[in-house]
C-alpha cells in the first residue's frame, strides 16, 4: 500500500477580524485518494480551499500541499496543483484547443509538448470534431469534462474540484465521476466539494465541516455506521442541524 | 391553474422548448425536474410573461400569457434562478421595496411569510449581499410572497444550497401549499422530485414523462438490481461495463444499479461472472427504481436513433 501524504493540515486557522472562518482544522489526504470536503454553506470550506491552494494566507497552523508549505512556497504550490470551480474557469471565447494551449503555456509546459498533448486530450474526450468551435457553444456536460482536462493538463499531483457537477444531467455526472476515478487510479489526488450527498459516497474518505471545524472525518461506510444511518444525507443532517 | 399547451421556443438554432404541454391544478406542488439546458428557465420566463413563445398557448389562472400579461404579473410570485435581489439593500429594505412595488405592505402578507421571515429576522439590518446561500434563498422566497400571490414560480431555488437548507426549503414549500398556493418549482436534484405531488421530467427541451413520483418510479421497465463487492467501485463498474449481459450499469452511492439484457437467471449468472473477475463478497439484490433510475432510462431511449 502506498501511504504517501499529498495534503497535510495541522491546526489550520483563518480569522477575518473577530470571526474565525476556519478553526484549527487538522487532516491528511493520501496520494491518489478521492477526498470529499463537505459542509453547509458558510461552514468555511471555500476559505479552507483558498488557503490550501496558496491564495489566502492562514492566520495560524501549518499545512503542506504536494510537499510545499502553504505559507512560504505558494508559488511552487500553485504550479503543482489543478483547480476547477463550479464556474468552470474556461475561456468561453476561445475554442477547446485554444483553452488547452493557453493553460499549457500559463503553466510553463514546453511549446512542442503542448500541441501533441492538447490533441491527445481532445481525441480522448471525443471533442476532436469540435476542437475549433467556441467553448460557449458546447453543451454543459462537455464544458465540464473539458474544464477538468484543463485543470489537470499540466499533470498536477493534486486537483481541487469545487462543486464541479452542479446542474448536469445524471448520466453526464456519472461520466464525469468516471474521469475522476480514472485520474485517481493513475495517482492524482482529488480534493472535491459537492452538495450531492450521493457523490460523497463515491469518495474514499469525507470530512464534514460545521462552523469552521471538522466535525467528522472517515470513510462513508464508517460514518454511516457511527451515526447509525443508511445514507450520507442523514449523516450530514445529523451533524449540521 | 396553469395550462401549458404545445409551447415551442427557439433561440436562433437552439430549440429550447419543443412542444411542451402539461397542466397544474390549483393548490398543487408541481415539479419540473431536469438538468441545465432542459428548458426550465425558458418555460418559467414564458409563464411569467417575460418572454413570448414561438408557438403554443399557455394560461395562468384564467389569464392568457399573451393578452393578459399585466394581470398575470400581479397574481404570481417569481423567484428566478439567479439571485435577483438588491445586494446593497438590507434584508428589510428588500422586502419593503417589493411590497411597495406591488402596492402592499409587509404587514398585510405577514401571515404568509412569518414562518420564513422569523429565520432571517435576526439579520434584517444586514445587506442582502452579505447573507449566506441558504438565507438568500429564504429572503428571495419572502420577496416573491410579499404580495400574496396565487401562483408561485420557483426556478431552481435549491441550486448551490447545502442539503440541510435544501430540506428546510422543501418543508417551507409544504407549508405554503397548505395555505392554498399553487407552486411550480424546478430542480436538477432528482432526490427532491419525490417532495412534489406531480412531476414532469425534462431533457433538452422535451418532456420525457409526466406523472406522480410514484408513477414515475413504477414505470421503470426492467427488473433493477443493486450490486456491490469488496473491490473498489471503479473496478466493479469497469467489469460490469465489459460484461456481455449488461444492459445498463450506473453508480448510485456505494452500489451499482444494474439491468440485464436477459430475463432469467440474472443474479446467478452475474454472481458467477463477478467471481471470475476476482470480486469477493458480492451482493446482488433486487431493487425498486428511483426517479433518477427512470430518468436515465428515458434519456438513453431519447439518444437512440
Amino acid at each position: 500500500m502506498n501511504h504517501e501524504v499529498a495534503i497535510r493540515a495541522e491546526g489550520l486557522t483563518r480569522k477575518f477580524g473577530a470571526f474565525t472562518a476556519v478553526d484549527h482544522i487538522s487532516f491528511s489526504v493520501e496520494k491518489g485518494e478521492i477526498f470529499g470536503f463537505l459542509g453547509a454553506n458558510g461552514a468555511g470550506k471555500t476559505t479552507a480551499i483558498k488557503m490550501l491552494c496558496g491564495l489566502l494566507q492562514p492566520s495560524g497552523g501549518k499545512a503542506s500541499v504536494g510537499g510545499f508549505d502553504i505559507f512560504r512556497q505558494t508559488g511552487q504550490l500553485r504550479r503543482n496543483i489543478g483547480y476547477m470551480s463550479q464556474r468552470f474557469s474556461l475561456y468561453e471565447d476561445l475554442s477547446p484547443y485554444e483553452n488547452l494551449r493557453f493553460y499549457g503555456g500559463i503553466y510553463g509546459l514546453p511549446r512542442r509538448e503542448i500541441k501533441p498533448k492538447a490533441e491527445a486530450v481532445l481525441k480522448k474526450l471525443g471533442l476532436w470534431e469540435e476542437k475549433d468551435q467556441l467553448v460557449s457553444a458546447l453543451p454543459l456536460g462537455w464544458k465540464q469534462k473539458l474544464a477538468f482536462s484543463v485543470a489537470s493538463f499540466h499533470e498536477p499531483a493534486i486537483v481541487f474540484l469545487d462543486e464541479p457537477t452542479s446542474g448536469v444531467d445524471p448520466v453526464t455526472r456519472r461520466q464525469f465521476w468516471h474521469m475522476i476515478y480514472e485520474a485517481a487510479h493513475q495517482g492524482t489526488t482529488i480534493f472535491i466539494t459537492t452538495h450531492y450527498m450521493e457523490e460523497a459516497e463515491y469518495c474514499k474518505r469525507v470530512s464534514i465541516m460545521v462552523s469552521g471545524r471538522i466535525q467528522a472525518l472517515d470513510t462513508p461506510g464508517k460514518l454511516k455506521e457511527q451515526y447509525q444511518v443508511s445514507s450520507m444525507d442523514e449523516v450530514f443532517l445529523k451533524l449540521t442541524r | 391553474m396553469i395550462q401549458v399547451a404545445h409551447i415551442v421556443k427557439s433561440y436562433e438554432s437552439t430549440k429550447a422548448l419543443q412542444d411542451i404541454s402539461f397542466d397544474v391544478v390549483q393548490g398543487q406542488l408541481f415539479g419540473l425536474i431536469g438538468p441545465d439546458g432542459a428548458g426550465k428557465t425558458t418555460l418559467f420566463r414564458i409563464l411569467t410573461t417575460l418572454l413570448l413563445p414561438d408557438e403554443g398557448q399557455a394560461r395562468v389562472g384564467e389569464w392568457d400569457i399573451r393578452k393578459d400579461y399585466k394581470k398575470i404579473r400581479k397574481q404570481v410570485g417569481y423567484m428566478p434562478g439567479r439571485f435577483s435581489l438588491y445586494q446593497d439593500l438590507t434584508v428589510e429594505e428588500n422586502l419593503s421595496f417589493f411590497a411597495t412595488i406591488f402596492g402592499t405592505t409587509i404587514r398585510e402578507s405577514y401571515h404568509l411569510i412569518k414562518d420564513i421571515y422569523v429565520q432571517i429576522e435576526p439579520f434584517k439590518d444586514r445587506r442582502a449581499g452579505a447573507l449566506s446561500g441558504g438565507m438568500k434563498q429564504k429572503l428571495a422566497l419572502c420577496c416573491a410572497l410579499v404580495h400574496s400571490p396565487q401562483v408561485l414560480f420557483l426556478d431552481e431555488p435549491t441550486t448551490g444550497v447545502d442539503p440541510v437548507s435544501r430540506k428546510e426549503f422543501w418543508d417551507m414549500l409544504k407549508n405554503l401549499k397548505r395555505a392554498g398556493i399553487t407552486i411550480l418549482v424546478s430542480t436538477p436534484f432528482m432526490d427532491e422530485a419525490s417532495r412534489c405531488e406531480q412531476i414532469a421530467l425534462l431533457q433538452k427541451g422535451k418532456v420525457l414523462a409526466i406523472d406522480t413520483p410514484k408513477g414515475i418510479r413504477k414505470s421503470f421497465s426492467k427488473p433493477l438490481w443493486s450490486v456491490n463487492s469488496n473491490t473498489d467501485m471503479y473496478q466493479l463498474l469497469q467489469d460490469l461495463n465489459r460484461y456481455d449481459r449488461t444492459a445498463s450499469a450506473f453508480t448510485f452511492g456505494e452500489s451499482v444499479h444494474y439491468t440485464d439484457r436477459q430475463e432469467e437467471g440474472i443474479s446467478e449468472a452475474l454472481r458467477q461472472y463477478l467471481a471470475q473477475q476476482g470480486h469477493r463478497e458480492v451482493r446482488i439484490q433486487p431493487l425498486e427504481a428511483s426517479i433518477e433510475d427512470r430518468f436515465m432510462e428515458l434519456m438513453s431511449r431519447e439518444d437512440e436513433p
